[in-house]
């Protein structure tokens, strides 16, 4: 056990610190007035300025190898980097879904050709990533995909509709899980696809989340012809009828095994500060006090589990367990936000945007009822 | 950078829990509801140095500290010891009280150990005394974990001076506060361990009854909170023995944390071992009643979370 960080750490944690206020002001003064969601039309537009600034100062993936456009830095760095930039209120990132669950299956899975194409413009904002995963009738329940990808001379031919896809509507690719084995059932036959948007035959609708940003979106396939060459390296990760695999292997990356403290530990900051320029009551106070000791509860768990994988370990349904905590937590934060407001609480702003947010995470990546189950059978070993 | 136990922390744990294993099963913390505990587990772990471990070494203790000893106790409270390990080896050895049993008020009115501890370590006037059992006047009360032996006390001589300073006293009682917390961590492991064997063991419609989600989600549950709990308590042993600023909060979120875990897991675990957890015929309600009992020693919930929010500047 030893809590220090090193020099190296520390610089690069102060690096970063300097960077990030002048960069956020200079940013901020760029997009003039109003930030918006990274959930609209206009913040996308926002935010792909701020993703280019990012980048160009090495920082959109500081934990990924230099010649993808990272930093060549350990999970420790990226520890510091989520906790820096959460806490200098940066916005949310809208290559996320690219950066946190297509790139760890490119790096496991993927081939050198593939990550020399899909990688460095995923860092630049290039390209922006959705996730394809979920169907009207595949939620909670994957292995039920039917969007179909049929084989054909020189590529695929995609048929089937993929929905709840966070920012599909403004994103240029998605990567999605198809059915390429007709006669197959649920786990086998699957393939995991990388799909460039503006195919003819595909049409995005965005719709309102519920906080009715136009979030989420339809995808619908319509014997859109997918080339093998639409994405360098090839358009299938991993092997054709192993897309299963894929989506197992690196389950863990998007239920938040690595989902940065940091992002909890600020909304916990603002948290106490809001229940003190409130005046709480001690009832108040002592809520915020136990919320704030879960937050610091997940980041000790997570430098245990960073400790862990710098060594080498692997850590399984463990995932799970961290997921169930932070998606609670961020909804207790929330909720205790809205309460110190008061009436007040019904406005538009930051507290009640974020606690329809909130309301998001027992549901997506997999729902809670799915995690426990996860964490009966897998962790405690019950029988199924 | 690294969070988590070393080898030789690990390897102490280890040795400290198969001897508990050998000589404090069930069948011992029973016994201790009748009669003065077995003092078997008390001398084997004499004998490990887990006692004195934290004496300095002029009192011819091993001067290690909290992080070594806290997951010893956590181990203890996986185990059901009955005898008062916080208080002798985490509170009274680091102040340099070695060689006896200890008992003592810091963690509340009703002394766990009372009825055959040695000595009594006694907040008096913002300092520490200690006393002898000849010192002291011990009315013994009856408490819903028999184990425990509490009893009121009240010293009727002398005494000696361990300490004037409230700083130290104040240090002590995070150190009673930590290990308590470690003792409910290991609790709540304990119960949920019961928890998943009766469940995997018991059938019911034809099936095990930990196959029905219902008892699947509330186990869980329980995991959950002790995943969360268990590095909370490392890391308030780890800034107990580094002095860090934040020790006290980080004690009171560990105690917070740990109490709520047990909580929950003693819950989950009576629920899913239906009428058969019931009874005092199962083994269940000795750990039960202890986590009971520890969740409201050495400051409770409200009592911990309010010094967090202070620390906060709440």
């Amino acid at each position: 056990m030893d809590l220090t960080w090193s020099d190296e750490q520390r610089a690069f944690r102060a690096e970063l610190r300097d960077w990030l206020e002048p960069n956020l002001a200079e940013w901020r003064q760029q997009i003039g007035g109003s930030e918006f969601s990274g959930d609209t039309r206009q913040g996308v537009a926002q935010q792909l300025a701020w993703e280019r600034r990012l980048y160009a100062a090495g920082w959109s993936a500081v934990w990924w190898p230099r010649r993808y456009g990272g930093r060549d830095g350990t999970l420790w760095d990226w520890l510091i980097f989520e906790e820096e930039y959460w806490r200098a209120g940066a916005p949310q990132r809208v290559t996320q879904n690219g950066i946190q669950i297509l790139a760890p299956a490119l790096f496991e899975l993927g081939t050198p050709a593939q990550r020399d194409a899909v990688l460095p413009r995923m860092a630049a904002a290039a390209d922006l990533w959705c996730q394809g995963w979920s169907e009207p009738g595949a939620g909670s329940d994957l292995a039920a995909v039917a969007s179909r990808a049929r084989a054909v001379d020189g590529g695929w031919v995609l048929d089937g509709q993929k929905t709840w896809t966070t920012r599909g509507a403004f994103c240029t690719h998605l990567f999605g899980l198809f059915r390429s084995d007709p006669d197959s059932q649920r786990h086998r036959g699957l393939t995991y696809l990388l799909v460039p948007l503006d195919l003819d035959g595909i049409t995005v609708r965005g719709f309102g989340r519920l906080d009715g940003d136009e979030g989420f979106a339809e995808v619908f396939f319509d014997g859109a012809f997918l080339p093998d060459d639409a994405v360098g390296g090839g358009v299938v990760l991993g092997e054709p009828g192993r897309g299963w695999d894929a989506v197992i292997a690196t389950a863990g990356a998007e239920r938040g095994l690595l989902r940065s403290p940091g992002r909890y530990q600020a909304t916990a900051s603002a948290l106490i500060e809001l229940a003190a320029a409130a005046g709480a009551d001690r009832q108040s106070r002592r809520r915020a006090a136990e919320a704030w000791m879960k937050a610091e509860a997940f980041r000790l768990r997570t430098l245990e589990t960073v400790t862990v994988l710098d060594e080498g370990g692997a850590v399984g349904a463990e995932a799970s367990l961290a997921k169930l905590w932070w998606s609670e937590l961020d909804i207790e934060l929330h909720e205790l936000a809205l309460d110190l407001l008061g009436p007040e609480a019904e406005l538009e702003g930051p507290w009640s945007k974020g606690h329809q947010f909130a309301l998001a995470g027992p549901i997506y990546a997999g729902t809670n009822e799915i995690q426990r189950n996860i964490v009966a059978e897998r962790v405690l070993g019950l029988p199924r | 950078m690294r969070f988590g136990l070393d080898g030789d922390r690990v390897a102490f744990r280890d040795a400290a829990r198969d001897l508990l294993a050998r000589r404090c099963g069930p069948e011992v913390v029973r016994a201790a509801w009748s009669g003065p505990p077995d003092p078997r587990p008390w001398q084997g772990l004499t004998e490990m140095g887990v006692l004195s471990l934290m004496a300095p070494e002029s009192s011819g203790g091993l001067g290690l500290d909290e992080t070594f000893l806290a997951p010893v106790i956590e181990e203890a409270g996986w185990a059901g010891l009955p005898q008062p390990l916080t208080a002798t080896a985490l509170v009274a050895a680091p102040l340099g009280v070695a060689d006896a049993m200890v008992a003592t008020d810091l963690g509340g009115p009703l002394v766990p150990g009372a009825g055959y501890a040695e000595a009594f370590l006694m907040e008096t006037g913002g300092g520490l005394r200690l006393y002898r059992r000849d010192e002291v006047d011990v009315e013994p009360v009856d408490t819903v974990d028999r184990a425990r032996h509490c009893g009121r006390v009240r010293p009727t001589g002398p005494g000696a001076a361990v300490t004037a300073d409230p700083a130290a006293a104040a240090r002590a009682f995070d150190r009673g506060a930590l290990g308590t917390a470690a003792e409910l961590v290991g609790l709540a492991r304990r119960m949920l361990d019961l928890a998943v064997g009766h469940v995997t063991e018991r059938r019911q419609f034809g099936r095990p009854v930990g196959s029905f989600q219902a008892v699947k989600h509330q186990l869980a549950e329980a995991r959950l909170q002790i995943h969360f709990a268990a590095p909370a308590v490392t890391y308030a042993a780890y800034a107990l023995a580094n002095r860090l600023e934040d020790a006290s909060p980080s004690v009171s979120t560990a105690k917070w944390l740990a109490g709520r875990a047990a909580a929950v897991c003693g819950r989950a675990a009576l629920q899913c071992h239906g009428a058969i957890g019931y009874t005092v015929e199962a083994d269940l309600h000795l750990f039960l009643k202890r986590s009971w009992a520890l969740t409201r020693t050495w400051g409770d919930g409200d009592h911990h979370a309010d010094r967090v929010a202070s620390a906060l500047g709440l």
